[in-house]
């Protein structure tokens, strides 16, 4: 299990200048939802934005994590 | 013999204009994500195939190695990977999923000229 803190940062260590919220969806700790804003996505199809993030989460999506529901924004500056 | 499970898959997508691997069946899907996209595709009233990972462990995993995408249900439109569920829904909100169906020649134009 992850906290959220712990999912927060895997994030930003992935996307240095991502500003991340990550809640509970569930109360379960596994069922996660994340808002992510980060000057990096701009010109970026919502793919690639979204891969972006589960490339910095790696192997924790296909364990810890069962389901994340995401938004990614792009921010200007 | 060996499946080549990257094969079967391009064959599935290259042979339906659209389609939604996911858990369950179109009729029946067994997970609130997948659940959301079927609802969504039925919603612009397109037709769409509904392929059932759960029914396969090889596709399950296969189909993530595909897209490099984590996650289940995943939409392809003419053969092209276009999201998950948040992006199938942040599309339609948009309108540009109705775009890329009329393109694809699976709904009617849309009205915008």
């Amino acid at each position: 299990m992850l906290t959220l803190q712990e999912v927060e940062k895997m994030i930003q260590a992935g996307i240095p200048d991502a500003t991340v919220v990550v809640n509970d969806m569930t109360g379960t700790g596994d069922h996660l939802e994340a808002r992510v804003m980060s000057k990096s996505f701009v010109g970026k199809t919502l793919v690639q934005q979204h891969q972006m993030v589960y490339g910095a989460l790696g192997d924790a999506m296909a364990g810890p994590i069962h389901a994340l529901k995401l938004t990614t924004i792009a921010t200007e500056d | 013999m060996s499946r080549d499970i990257a094969q079967e898959i391009q064959e599935t997508i290259d042979g339906n204009p659209v389609v939604l691997f996911m858990k369950g069946t179109p009729n029946f899907p067994q997970c609130g994500f997948s659940a959301q996209c079927v609802e969504i595709l039925n919603h612009v009233g397109t037709q769409f195939v509904g392929v059932n990972v759960l029914e396969d462990p090889e596709v399950r995993q296969g189909i993530k190695d595909f897209s490099s995408w984590p996650t289940i249900p995943q939409l392809y439109i003419k053969g092209q990977f276009i999201g998950g569920c948040d992006i199938t829904r942040e599309l339609f909100q948009t309108g540009d999923l109705k775009s890329q169906l009329s393109a694809a020649g699976t709904i009617g134009a849309s009205e915008e000229g």
